[in-house]
């Protein structure tokens, strides 16, 4: 499968990454290198093979139902560029 | 079963209604789905919210075992096939009110698979017009925070007091076909939600809203396209978003338009929906299994304590109530339909059954019309709930013996329990220390009779001449003679007998 | 008197026990290395006070004649990926910029628990993405060591714990922490004559360590030698309720286990890692392993893990993945940097952000990992790579019934000069080739030095362990430590 800017300026987009087109069209033929390269794991036959879920057999462990966090609200918004009146702030959203 | 007629008439004929429902119940819980940070209701801004809740680097998510235990006792409430292998996902996108960048929930492997939900779509006679609802899946998930736009000229505040708080998502089959089935369903599973104790159904407070599909098409066809309107939080509005949107469809249809699949808001100020197209670019989620957490993975003992803790549930308990304690098919449907009223029913029929010695089945008719008439009656008038009922259940079922035993008539009864409800005083010392007790002494009542009889010679002439509807005008004036404490059964026989003379 | 700095974890440890020497001492030696160590850029930023007031703490412990814990005065370096209460934490970019967390992570908090003080923050690759260490914010660290053909051309530390190992080779640091998600703790240690273990994927808690793939990241050792490795590993160890993946097993006394006999063990030799084209003196080191783990003992057998080829390509599909996640967290709005453009709405916020925030390594990544995840493409790509891993760790299971480790090089060349492979993005990632296979698996794995080129660089020697079997992999590691008689170090240019 070979990608074109057009992939790759919708890829940024998802992704949240703004790129300029000069930085797309470099992008395109890395992509393509590393896809191109990756694609050789569809040389594998995983007939019958399930996907790997835990590296180490291990079980999800849950937790009891018990308030032990939370009322820290200074540590929630010491690191925040834009905290006013408790909130994070963000640029108006239109919904 | 039965077939919904409704239909919307287009100018090219009918058009069939196809709904499908996707809830999100808010799990009751004291701690949230992955943190420990607290889920009540109205907190200062960002007050109840973890390191975890915030995304902060390296923080790390731990799921609450009440939450997989209410979506299971949830799934076991509708008959639904519980997974004991399932996983959670990553749903992928940027809002504000995600700080992980990513809603952790269940795709590819739900913790509850298919299941069904029985409506009424009669509440008068719940059994006449019956439909099943088909349930796809259940799945746990994590709710989100919350926008604030008018604090601020240019900004939004971003409140994650709710971030994290775990939700049920409930998607049903698109088996709806009318905007009252749909009512019917969402009332249905708040009450199921409510019996199973897994969701407080509290719309207002948005414990549960829906995400509300609909297409229409010609009856017999294929689906159409559909459309999702997005967070409906009452049962009234998601009937009417229903409504308006397929009706909206049927118009883009026939002025030769098609239908986009899209996100839309339902607005119930202007009672219209509206594309959303801020969401519409969206649309790739990227769903993969969380590598944070492992599949979860649930043993016997874990669903035999599910299965074991649920409760008698709304439609077997209806049907118990019709068989068992022979009450109406409605008073059933009535009792049942609220968790409290069930439970508040049930205590009263069993200090009933202990007041008057008898068994429970003897005593249901008259508590359930004790319940339903004049406490319902009560409550309504002082905007309580039964929950706090000015009177107990022990109060009340002390009351309904003493009509039950002929100590008072049913007359003096609402007498006594508005008087209870004042003074807060017992029935027995109400009708003890106010003389209220029904007389059985034929001497007294034939007296009375005698009075009435020689007071009202024309009319007893009327009576006798044929006029016999005038019998309760004479019940009435003996009774208003014996200050209503006359037994009525002796006042209509000493009657009789006194006018056939 | 012996210079402080030429200690390892173990001597200082003993030394202050002892009472030879003040754990105050220790520090202050430390971090006049590390003060006068800048040329290198191993450290971000210094914690000399921190280092000091661990050191007063357990020096006043000793005093007060209270048993002393068993890394009781050692200063340690911190990669920046460790989240510690209110030093910055920026994993090596822009994006935190001013991020100072009010939480510490379960792994440091552990390591100033068994009596660690902090130097620093260790400079490393961007959020672990990179093998040289160039792909940083905040510059590359340069290796102490220098070819010995008199050039002086800047060698890459390795990655993605190149400061780390950058400053245990140079002395700043008898021991650091690394994380490794695909070779990042034991491709620096080859290229720096250092050792560096990983342990079993849970053995370290995850909290509060800022995270690149979270199926495949594990925090570990990195020191002078397999002794100190075991030590620190003992610390850093154990179950944490705050990480769902941690292990709940108890943490063994690895120092206590150490013994370079190997009689009775069979060393794995895997077939499929003697590559075409693989550089002579790599495989000359590689046989040279061989010949000292028999020397001590074990029996040497040829095993064949099938697919590895085809390792590294799931590695780069699963971690860019599972990165593209990890990472949407950092969008400006609770931490770190923001832009904001004029008249930026949000999801502009977002992409200004992510673009002035991210190196371009790491945008690569985000943008395979938001492609192989992409809708339609999500089983080809992500699905395909998890099943092929599961095959890889198939591959490891069989191996175990023929043999007690493996051993393999650590890295395909000695270190190389920066800039040298910075242009070609697989080329850069086929450094890991021998490392990836056991990340993917979740094994245990651990390099050691095994001797030097003709360019007078070092060459690692990787042992790779059963599940939980750490003991395993140190044993077989101080069997090879003992007879390569690794002694050399960088001479101080800097």
């Amino acid at each position: 499968m070979s990608v074109d800017s057009k992939t790759v300026k919708k890829i940024a987009s998802l992704a949240r990454i703004a790129m300029t087109d000069a930085e797309v069209e470099a992008m395109v033929p890395e992509f393509n290198g590393i896809l191109g390269w990756v694609e050789q794991l569809g040389e594998v036959d995983v007939t019958g093979v399930e996907p790997m879920t835990a590296v180490i057999p291990n079980s999800l462990r849950l937790r009891e139902d018990v308030v032990t966090d939370g009322n820290i609200r200074d540590h929630v918004l010491a690191n925040a560029p834009a905290a006013e009146h408790g909130f994070f702030g963000v640029p108006k959203v239109i919904e | 079963m039965t077939e919904s007629t409704y239909r919307i008439q287009g100018a090219t004929g009918e058009w069939e209604v196809v709904i499908g429902l996707e809830v999100h119940a808010q799990v009751t819980s004291n701690a949230k789905l992955f943190s420990g940070a607290a889920t009540a209701f109205g907190a200062e801004p960002n007050a109840q919210v973890s390191l975890v809740d915030a995304a902060m680097p390296g923080m790390l998510p731990v799921p609450n075992k009440e939450c997989i235990r209410q979506a299971v006792r949830t799934g076991m409430a509708i008959g639904a096939q519980i997974n004991r292998w399932s996983r959670f996902d990553r749903k992928n996108y940027f809002y504000a009110d995600l700080p992980q960048g990513y809603q952790i929930s269940q795709l590819y492997h739900p913790l509850v698979g298919e299941g069904a939900v029985e409506i009424s779509l009669d509440e008068k006679n719940p059994d006449a017009q019956t439909k099943t609802i088909g349930i796809e899946r259940i799945h746990v998930e994590q709710d989100a925070g919350k926008l604030m736009h008018d604090q601020h000229p240019t900004m939004s505040y971003v409140d994650l007091n709710r971030s994290g708080v775990a939700l049920m998502e409930i998607v049903s089959r698109p088996d709806m076909r009318s905007p009252a089935e749909a009512g019917a369903y969402l009332k249905k599973l708040r009450t199921i939600l409510r019996y199973v104790g897994s969701c407080d159904g509290n719309m207002e407070e948005g414990s549960m809203r829906a995400d509300v599909n609909v297409s229409v098409r010609k009856p017999g066809d294929e689906f159409g396209t559909r459309t999702e309107t997005k967070n409906v939080n009452s049962v009234r509005y998601v009937m009417a978003a229903i409504e308006h949107e397929a009706n909206r469809q049927v118009d883009v249809l026939e002025s030769g338009g098609t239908i986009v699949q899209e996100t839309r808001l339902y607005d119930p100020d202007r009672n219209e929906t509206r594309s959303m197209r801020s969401k519409e670019d969206a649309h790739d989620y990227r769903y993969f299994p969380d590598p944070d957490l492992l599949p979860l993975e649930l043993d016997d003992a874990f669903l035999d304590e599910c299965k074991a803790s649920l409760p008698e549930l709304p439609d077997a308990k209806r049907k118990r109530y019709e068989t068992e304690l022979g009450l109406s098919a409605y008073n059933a449907a009535v009792l049942t339909a609220e968790a409290e009223t069930a439970r508040w029913f049930e205590g009263l029929l069993a200090e009933c059954a202990k007041a008057q010695g008898k068994p429970e089945a003897e005593v249901a008719k008259a508590a359930a019309n004790w319940l339903l008439s004049e406490l319902y009656g009560a409550l309504n008038r002082l905007g309580k709930t039964i929950d706090d009922s000015p009177v107990s259940q022990a109060a009340g079922a002390e009351l309904i013996a003493l009509v039950a035993d002929g100590t008072i008539s049913g007359t003096i009864a609402k007498q006594v329990f508005e008087i209870m409800l004042e003074t807060g005083e017992p029935a027995g010392k109400i009708v003890e220390e106010r003389g209220l007790k029904q007389t059985s002494d034929t001497g007294a009542i034939d007296a009375a009779i005698a009075k009435v009889l020689a007071d009202n010679a024309d009319k007893v002439e009327q009576y006798k001449g044929g006029k016999e509807a005038l019998f309760g005008f004479f019940v009435g004036q003996t009774m208003k003679a014996m200050q209503g404490k006359g037994n009525p059964q002796l006042v209509n026989a000493q009657l009789k007998k006194a006018l056939s003379e | 008197m012996t210079d402080l700095t030429d200690l390892g974890v173990a001597d200082i440890r003993n030394g202050v026990r002892a009472g030879t020497f003040s754990a105050r001492e220790v520090a202050t030696a430390f971090n006049a290395n590390v003060a006068e160590a800048k040329a290198l850029n191993a450290f971000l930023i210094d914690t000399p006070e921190h280092a000091l007031a661990a050191a007063d703490a357990i020096d006043a412990k000793r005093a007060a004649g209270e048993e002393l814990p068993i890394m009781a005065g050692v200063p340690i370096g911190m990669k920046d990926l460790f989240c510690t209460v209110g030093v910055e934490a920026r994993a090596a970019s822009e994006i935190l910029n001013g991020f100072k967390p009010t939480y510490e992570s379960t792994v440091s908090q552990k390591l100033w628990d068994a009596g660690c003080g902090m130097l620093g923050k260790l400079n490393m690759d961007q959020f672990a993405m990179g093998s040289s260490n160039e792909t940083s914010a905040f510059g590359n660290v340069i290796s102490p060591w220098r070819r010995n053909d008199g050039g002086n051309a800047p060698l890459a530390p390795g990655g993605s714990s190149g400061g780390s190992s950058a400053a245990i080779s140079a002395r700043l640091c008898p021991a650091a922490t690394g994380t490794d998600t695909g070779g990042s703790i034991r491709q620096p240690a080859a290229f720096t004559g250092i050792s560096g273990i990983k342990p079993t994927y849970g053995r370290c808690s995850r909290w509060g360590v800022i995270a690149f793939a979270s199926s495949l990241d594990q925090a570990g050792p990195m020191a002078r030698d397999v002794r100190d490795c075991a030590i620190m590993l003992e610390a850093m160890s154990g179950f944490d309720p705050k990480d769902s993946t941690s292990l709940d097993l108890p943490v063994p006394n690895w120092e206590a286990g150490l013994s370079s006999n190997l009689k009775g063990k069979r060393v794995g030799i895997p077939k499929e890692y003697r590559m075409d084209g693989m550089n002579a003196e790599i495989a000359a080191i590689w046989d040279k392993g061989a010949e000292w783990l028999r020397d001590a003992g074990a029996e040497i057998v040829e095993v064949s893990l099938p697919h590895t080829r085809y390792a590294l390509p799931a590695y780069y599909i699963i971690a860019p993945a599972e990165a593209s996640s990890n990472l949407a967290r950092y969008d400006g709005v609770r931490y770190g940097q923001r832009n904001l453009p004029d008249g930026a709405g949000l999801q502009d916020m977002y992409a200004a952000t992510r673009a002035a925030g991210f190196g371009p390594e790491v945008k690569r990544r985000i943008m395979i990992g938001t492609y192989v995840l992409s809708a339609g493409f999500y089983d080809a790509y992500y699905t395909q790579a998890q099943k092929v891993r599961a095959l890889i760790a198939r591959d490891f299971a069989q191996v175990w019934e023929h043999c007690d480790v493996l051993l393999a090089p650590t890295a395909p060349s000695a270190a190389f000069g920066l800039g040298e492979n910075s242009d070609d993005p697989i080329a850069m990632y086929l450094n890991d080739v021998f490392a990836v296979p056991a990340s993917l698996a979740g094994l245990p794995a651990m390099s050691v030095p095994g001797g030097l080129d003709s360019q007078g660089l070092p060459l690692g020697l990787q042992i790779i362990g059963k599940p939980l079997d750490e003991q395993g992999v140190l044993n077989a590691g101080l069997a090879i430590e003992e007879r390569a008689g690794f002694t050399a170090r960088p001479g101080k240019w800097w």
